[in-house]
């Protein structure tokens, strides 16, 4: 620590979901060090054990306003794990309908309502840009909340004609959906997603969404923007590029993946497939290969890292060290980070794989990356929408056994994550859930070594007495954080 | 109306599902529909550009007097634990406990609203045993207290309004905050649980699409099932205040409709049914929990008769997932 380096506590970050305070020591008006505190915890571990294990479908969704169906997935999947039954081929369908429905808004909502209002704040008012920057996006009162909120509330129609409502629904269980759908019904869903993909080719791109998901360089971007200057992700990459986006925020480069949207195929299981990136090259993924670590957690009774079937979560907030009740997830002891950029490098989207090699996981090359599977995914659903066989079941009956153990492992709009699940006598034994901000927003280890974010605030300028912290902000956001899942 | 009531949000033991269910407000979209209302929001966790130091100097300003505060919401549960220091929820960049903050500012507020079964009533953080020793800003599960105690009442004279619900409906906030905003909330509008009448006066039951498999004791054996399922699968509808078959969700949806039962979430304890949320408690047969106001010997000889008089269209749909037998025609059989 250098002499007179000034230690400043931030917070509460609003636009993200729930409650943050990051610490960051200063010197010469770079940051230093970072801390990152998830300043609630609500015990959701602790409430699941002695329950019957069917009551996960009710209780893990409420982890999470924001990736509710996400949780529903994990825990239908754990469930279907340790049952030994799979989803019927419609039940497949819908679930990632579901499920992709949830990501796509979320994106949508990181990108109009938490990340771009940013732009509109003062500190920017030096800048040619900032008037129509602020125009369109300042918070509440922009020209684009106008334009996105009632496309984003009618494209939830689909979770209300597939799962009842959006979010905290039942329907989405170990052998498939409880929702079957009739002829208009598959029609109607047709309409909806049309209508939405106009609205993404109108105002979001300016362009057909297949042309977009084809950008294949850094170069093609560029050109791209130029030409289709007048969507917003044109608006985002001319800001990107004056305020020096892709330099800001680079973590630690290691990324991972689930695999997104199951195909039902024993070969290629996701249609975005699942695996890691470790010193620039891509591997399989090993659930064992994870542990948690709680030497910096509020949180006692374990001394090594552990697998989460041997896991605990036993709050305490007297323990010396800690400065968080997040605890440190680790693949193979090693930090990763997860999300949109992940899943599209391990994809290998050739877009993103340049990104990365030229600039790493950063401010610019996340939001790239969210905007890239909207552009992605629409189109998938569509297909997905033409494959329901209308009269054939949705739903896979099956039986619990007495005791056994599942994993549910699905891909959340903001990364990996995943629950496991041990019954006993018919009963839940343990239940540990694994959130994607739990790794990206993750405290330090046994080793001190620093987690995603607290790697990515390094660095960064933040002007003499750290008064200038827009910075901060657009790389706290630009991880898109769940704090309500990073600690549940 | 003259100014817009001016509206601070805060997040304490939540998901943020009440807020990200309010997005979904349409026609028209939700700030088109604030600002009709005449609701002004000082503050949102999720819409408000200002962060750190700018959001607590508008708690301080507020608190000091020097910005007024009309109303404040809610949304997440009062985190008072361990041992009632409020550590498991400290107000980031603060310091300070949240429930701390909470109680002070409910004070300024001329009307203070629970957005949401957790803010009401504890909700879902209060299940398994309340590790956290959760609970609603003037409720503790079912008993009065919480947070600010039985008497607590607003500058307004008012309790806190509970838009209970996990999460709530859009509509349900909406409708309360215009009904503020409006000078039309009074005691007379809140029910027993202080919940807006303006959707706790119906059943989920009514306008629920299953009710001619109701009838006929038609009932759904496991999930996807298009029968009633009050008799086997745990549907609470029938005692459920709330109006999610009447003003769908998200176009055109409710629990029943997407195929799962009703858990009751509007009411203190739903978290905690004292059985497996979907699978109906009985006792020789018949389910523990019956429909509001209906005696028990009524239910029964009912259910027998009308058992016995099932048609073949309802027995058999009723465990299919789509429509198997549709409805005929007499005129066409010739049979008028
Ligand atoms: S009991 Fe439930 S499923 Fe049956 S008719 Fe009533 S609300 Fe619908
Ligand atoms: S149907 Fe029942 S459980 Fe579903 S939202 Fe309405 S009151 Fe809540």
């Amino acid at each position: 620590m250098a002499g007179n380096s000034t230690r400043r506590i931030l917070g509460p970050f609003n636009r993200v979901e729930g409650d943050l305070e990051v610490q960051v020591e200063i010197d010469e008006g770079r940051i230093e060090s970072a801390w990152v505190n998830s300043p609630l915890y609500r015990g959701f571990e602790q409430i699941l054990v002695g329950k019957d294990p069917r009551d996960a479908l009710v209780i893990t969704p409420r982890i999470c306003g924001i990736c509710s169906v996400s949780q529903s997935v994990a825990a239908a999947r754990a469930l279907a794990d340790a049952q030994g039954i799979e989803q019927t081929p419609n039940g497949l369908l819908a679930t990632n309908l579901i499920l992709a429905c949830e990501n796509v808004a979320d994106h949508l909502s990181h990108f109009y309502l938490f990340f771009m209002p940013d732009f509109a704040r003062s500190d920017y008012a030096e800048h040619a840009w900032h008037r129509d920057a602020a125009e369109r996006f300042v918070a509440q009162k922009g020209s684009a909340s106008r334009d996105m909120l009632p496309a984003r509330s009618e494209w939830m129609h689909i979770t209300g004609l597939l799962a009842g409502k959006w979010p905290h629904s039942l329907a989405l269980q170990p052998g498939g959906t409880t929702r079957a759908i009739e002829p208009r019904e598959k029609l109607r869903l047709q309409s909806i997603v049309a209508g939405f993909r106009r609205f993404l080719e109108t105002t979001l791109f300016a362009d057909k969404l297949e042309n977009v998901a084809a950008i294949a360089t850094e170069d093609e971007l560029m050109a791209w923007a130029g030409q289709h200057a007048g969507g917003d992700f044109a608006h985002f990459v001319r800001i990107a590029a004056s305020a020096g986006l892709a330099k800001l925020g680079r973590a630690t480069d290691h990324f991972m993946s689930y695999g997104a949207y199951a195909t039902g195929h024993p070969n290629e299981t996701h249609r975005f497939e699942s695996g890691i990136w470790f010193d620039g090259r891509r591997e399989s993924f090993e659930q064992r290969a994870i542990t948690e670590d709680i030497s910096h957690a509020w949180m006692h009774a374990q001394r090594t890292p552990k697998h989460p079937f041997d896991g605990s979560t036993l709050p305490d907030a007297d323990i010396a060290d800690a400065y968080s009740w997040c605890k440190a997830p680790r693949y193979n002891g090693r930090v990763f980070e997860v999300g949109a950029v992940a899943r599209q490098l391990i994809d290998g989207h050739p877009l993103i794989a340049e990104l990365v090699t030229n600039g790493g996981g950063n401010v610019f090359s996340r939001v790239v990356a969210r905007l890239l599977e909207l552009a992605r995914v629409v189109p998938m659903m569509e297909g997905w929408i033409k494959a329901i066989a209308i009269g054939e079941t949705f739903c896979n009956q099956g039986k619990l056994p007495k005791d056994g153990e599942g994993v549910g492992l699905v891909e959340a709009a903001r990364g990996s994550l995943g629950h496991w699940l041990q019954i006993k006598h018919g009963r839940i034994l343990n239940y540990q859930i694994v959130a994607p901000t739990t790794w990206n927003f993750s405290p330090r280890d046994q080793d001190d070594v620093p987690g995603a974010l607290e790697q990515a605030l390094i660095g960064t300028e933040v002007g003499d007495n750290g008064k200038q912290t827009v910075s901060i902000q657009h790389i706290v956001r630009s991880f898109d954080p769940c704090m309500v899942c990073t600690v549940h | 109306m003259t100014t817009a009531l001016r509206t601070l949000w805060l997040q304490s033991g939540s998901c943020g599902g009440c807020s990200m269910s309010l997005l979904n407000a349409e026609s028209p979209d939700l700030y088109a529909t604030l600002e009709y209302a005449g609701i002004e929001l000082l503050w949102h966790p999720s819409l408000s550009e200002a962060s750190n130091g700018e959001f607590i100097d508008l708690l301080n300003r507020i608190m000091s007097g020097e910005q007024a505060l009309d109303i404040l919401c809610l949304e997440g549960s009062v985190m008072r634990g361990p041992n009632d220091t409020g550590r498991f929820h400290m107000l980031a960049g603060t310091g300070r406990p949240m429930m701390q903050w909470i109680a002070d500012l409910s004070r300024k507020a001329r009307y203070t609203i629970a957005i949401g079964s957790c803010a009401a009533f504890g909700g879902v953080t209060m299940a398994g045993g309340n590790p956290t020793e959760a609970c609603g800003l003037q409720y503790e599960g079912n008993q009065p207290g919480g947070l600010l105690g039985e008497d607590w009442h607003s500058p307004e004279g008012l309790r806190v309004i509970n838009v209970a619900g996990c999460p709530v409906h859009p509509g349900w906030v909406t409708d309360t905050l215009a009904q503020v905003a409006m000078g039309d909330m009074d005691e007379t509008q809140l029910d027993e649980w202080n919940r807006p009448r303006s959707y706790t006066n119906h059943l989920v039951h009514h306008g629920c699409t299953r009710n001619e498999f109701y009838e006929f004791k038609a009932s759904a054996e496991a999930p996807s099932d298009q029968g009633c399922m009050m008799e086997h699968m745990g549907c609470l509808g029938t005692q459920a205040h709330a109006d999610c078959n009447r003003r769908p969700w998200n176009g055109e949806g409710s629990c029943i409709r997407g195929g799962y039962a009703c858990i009751n979430c509007t009411a203190p304890v739903f978290e905690e049914p004292g059985h497996p949320f979907t699978e109906t408690p009985k006792i020789a047969g018949i389910p523990i929990g019956l429909p509001t106001d209906m005696p028990k010997a009524w239910f029964v000889a009912l259910a027998s008769l009308s058992k016995a008089a099932t048609p073949k269209r309802l027995r058999e749909n009723a465990v299919a997932d789509h429509i198997v037998v549709p409805p005929g025609s007499d005129k066409k059989r010739g049979e008028r």
